[in-house]
């Protein structure tokens, strides 16, 4: 991996609001802000101190805050999500790291036995306000296992909040709601989008965690995606639109819950929906919002439902990741087909 | 490491380790189970026929009045372990966790701890949720089937019953981190934690972990394992070759085993625990040896799987008798105080069974409540739309 672009303040000069960072420089921005107004706010995770994270998201962190408020933990996922549960009943707010998206199932007894289902077991007299943050997806040329899109066991599972950001202005801002919801959240970053940069505005949050937001109005089809996808999503559209065929992009943001208002209206005026995602389709997020989509809109629309997604297959050796990844030709052979329906 | 020599090593089984340039793996296994003859090295304070014995690091100053009040936590706990244990062999109850014969670990170690000190069970703690002053009758629910435990445990200091074994350990590992984080470690006045489970648990991967991450975090967490012999079916052998106490050296934290069917020797070895905690010298591993003299729940048939003569063998052991006889021997009590607690207890258990029966049905809202703390309009969309159809059916004939 490039090293991560360190500060890149200044490059907006004259305006001190307005940044130009990486997600992965906002999101470590975002952290920062969440450890400076909540001293309960804790970081934990495998070499996230003094190395700063192997993406550096929490890097100078530890030595800011200290090693009580950023643990460079022992080598055990189930560990760091155990102990963070304790730590929230402690009245603490933990930030755990899994180190890559593969490598969160150790954990997931944890996640799925104590962290989702605490709040209901006790009625509301125990509230687990943690996020766990995993780098998600593939298209880095990694070994097995660092490039998975694990997200819809999650969505799956009630108890959890389940988000992703494709931006950098998401990524510092969506970061910090995360930290501060008192539902757990499992947050999503898309690891091939880290040295991505964008214009970020640190005075206002652009909206709310839990919303949809509409990306790039459109009228002949809708194309859905979130995180690492998106990127992918409006250079469909983008060229798309060269042949005079407008898209509407979504950027669904939250998985669990999903918020899929935009989708619906946008699905009434264009009567066509591309869903997108690099995770399999069986049982998946897609599925879901197909599934939804033809209940909600069931006379708007003018095709069928499509999806563009990640094979149903281990995540493959990393020289065929560029076949087994949607891309921009992908998306568009199935717009043309939901076009040509 | 092995090394391919010594899988090839000439020396047979049988022959004195000392005189071998290297011992055979068969050798190291026949010296671990060594260390585990007798009871030599089991804390006791009271034997099993009534006798105060010292031990020399472990002793304690109990008034007459404390050993009474010993005595009847143990007799009321029981008392409630046997109504809940009739209760759902009457239907009332779709299933019990017999606590029958570990009176004396649970008591024991739960007048160990203070107020402020927070406790993490299993589902088995009956005794211990007494001593966190848990009425009896808020147990039910989670055995009834209405609720999955009623007691708040931000007051009491009583996590829920955890039912997936072993996922506890690490929850409490990171609530003593938090403890000590807030500053609450390092002199007498400081809080502990302490952890429940059993010898099956030992097994987890989540127990290892709890292990590894409260010592290297310095945690003022006393790992409470009551080894009941018994995890559903599998012996304890089947858990470990090493006496369950003597992992945690292997931790680099002091590990103790304790008569856990003496109330006495567990109250000093907890007290002495937690105050080991509270000083910032934790975590510490107890091993409460004891055994479990009724069925793993009401669905099990131990029949299946041990011999009654193990259970007839562990009756001699009755943590309650040895302390009615102690307190007889020592004319700490007499016949109208051992009446005066059996009617207790009888009053205690009518109360168990009618708050049972009477016990309601939750509504069907509360399928969908505090999913979330801050709501899901998916869910709620999801909810409103099933009690509408429930609605539905209000007044008819369903």
């Amino acid at each position: 991996m490039a090293a991560p672009t360190m500060n890149r303040a200044g490059s907006d000069s004259g305006d001190s609001a307005v940044q130009t960072l990486t997600i992965s420089k906002a999101l470590n921005m975002g952290l920062r802000a969440a450890m400076e107004a909540n001293p309960k706010v804790l970081m934990m995770g495998e070499d996230i101190g003094k190395l700063g994270g192997v993406f550096r998201i929490t890097d100078g962190l530890q030595k800011d805050f200290g090693e009580q408020r950023v643990l460079d933990t022992p080598l055990a996922e189930s560990g760091i999500i155990g102990t963070a549960v304790g730590l929230a009943i402690r009245g603490y707010r933990p930030v755990c790291e899994i180190q890559f998206d593969g490598f969160i199932f150790p954990g997931f007894d944890q996640i799925v036995s104590q962290v989702a289902k605490l709040h209901y077991r006790t009625q509301g007299k125990n509230k687990l306000p943690m996020v766990i943050r995993v780098p998600f997806g593939g298209g880095i040329g990694a070994v097995e296992h660092h490039s998975e899109s694990p997200e819809s066991y999650f969505a799956h599972t009630a108890g959890l909040k389940v988000v992703s950001c494709s931006n950098p202005t998401d990524a510092y801002w969506m970061i910090q709601q995360a930290i501060d919801c008192d539902d757990p959240v499992l947050f999503f970053e898309p690891k091939r989008r880290y040295y991505e940069k964008a214009p970020v505005d640190t005075t206002k949050a652009p909206g709310p965690l839990f919303e949809s937001r509409v990306l790039r109005t459109g009228t002949a089809a809708t194309l859905v995606g979130y995180g690492p996808m998106i990127r992918v999503c409006l250079d469909a559209a983008n060229a798309a639109a060269e042949d005079g065929t407008e898209l509407e992009v979504i950027d669904l943001r939250t998985l669990s819950p999903l918020d899929l208002g935009p989708v619906y209206d946008s699905v009434r005026r264009t009567g066509r929906l591309v869903v997108v995602s690099e995770a399999p389709s069986e049982s998946s997020i897609t599925s879901e919002i197909a599934a939804k989509v033809q209940q909600e809109c069931f006379y708007s629309l003018q095709a069928p439902v499509l999806r563009v997604t990640g094979f149903d297959t281990p995540y493959p050796p990393s020289k065929l990741e560029e076949e087994f990844l949607p891309d921009l030709d992908r998306v568009l052979h199935a717009v043309d087909r939901s076009l040509a329906w | 490491m092995s090394s391919p020599e010594q899988w090839t090593h000439p020396e047979p089984a049988s022959a004195p380790a000392a005189t071998a340039a290297k011992p055979t793996a068969e050798q190291v296994i026949a010296g671990l189970r060594a260390t585990d003859q007798g009871d030599v090295n089991l804390v006791q304070l009271l034997t099993p026929e009534g006798e105060r014995v010292q031990h020399p690091d472990f002793d304690i100053d109990i008034t007459a009045e404390e050993l009474r009040g010993l005595y009847r936590d143990m007799v009321l706990i029981r008392r409630v372990d046997r109504e809940a244990n009739a209760l759902q062999r009457k239907g009332q109850l779709g299933i019990w966790v017999p606590l029958l014969g570990q009176e004396a670990a649970q008591i024991g170690a739960g007048r160990a701890m203070r107020p402020d000190d927070m406790a993490f069970p299993s589902y088995r703690e009956h005794g211990i949720a007494w001593t966190r002053g848990i009425h009896p009758t808020d147990l039910l629910g989670i055995f009834r089937g209405t609720d999955m435990g009623s007691w708040d445990p931000v007051k009491h200091k009583f996590h829920p019953y955890t039912i997936v074994i072993g996922n506890q350990v690490l929850n409490a590992t990171g609530y003593a981190m938090g403890q000590k984080f807030d500053g609450k470690v390092g002199d007498s006045d400081g809080e502990a934690t302490m952890c429940f489970f059993g010898d099956g648990a030992t097994s987890q991967g989540d127990v290892h972990e709890g292990f590894v991450w409260a010592a290297v975090y310095d945690a003022p967490l006393v790992f409470f394992c009551q080894n009941n012999q018994w995890a559903i079916s599998e012996p304890t052998e089947r858990q470990s070759r090493l006496p369950l106490y003597q992992r945690a050296r292997g931790y680099g934290f002091p590990g103790i085993r304790v008569d856990g069917n003496d109330v006495l020797a567990t109250l000093a070895v907890t007290r002495w625990a937690l105050e080991e905690c509270r000083q910032g010298n934790g975590p510490i591993l107890i091993e409460a040896f004891t055994y479990r003299m009724d069925a793993h729940t009401t669905s099990d048939d131990p029949s299946r799987y041990r011999l009654s003569d193990e259970l007839e063998l562990w009756k001699l052991k009755d943590p309650i008798e040895r302390v009615k006889v102690h307190l007889v021997k020592q004319q700490w009590a007499d016949s109208s105080f051992f009446e005066s607690i059996e009617q207790e207890s009888e009053a205690l258990a009518v109360e168990l069974r009618e708050f049972c029966v009477n016990m309601p049905d939750p509504p069907p809202e509360r399928i969908f409540a505090n999913v979330y703390a801050e709501g899901n309009p998916v869910l709620e969309a999801q909810r409103d739309e099933f009690l509408a159809y429930v609605e539905g059916f209000a007044g008819g004939e369903h």
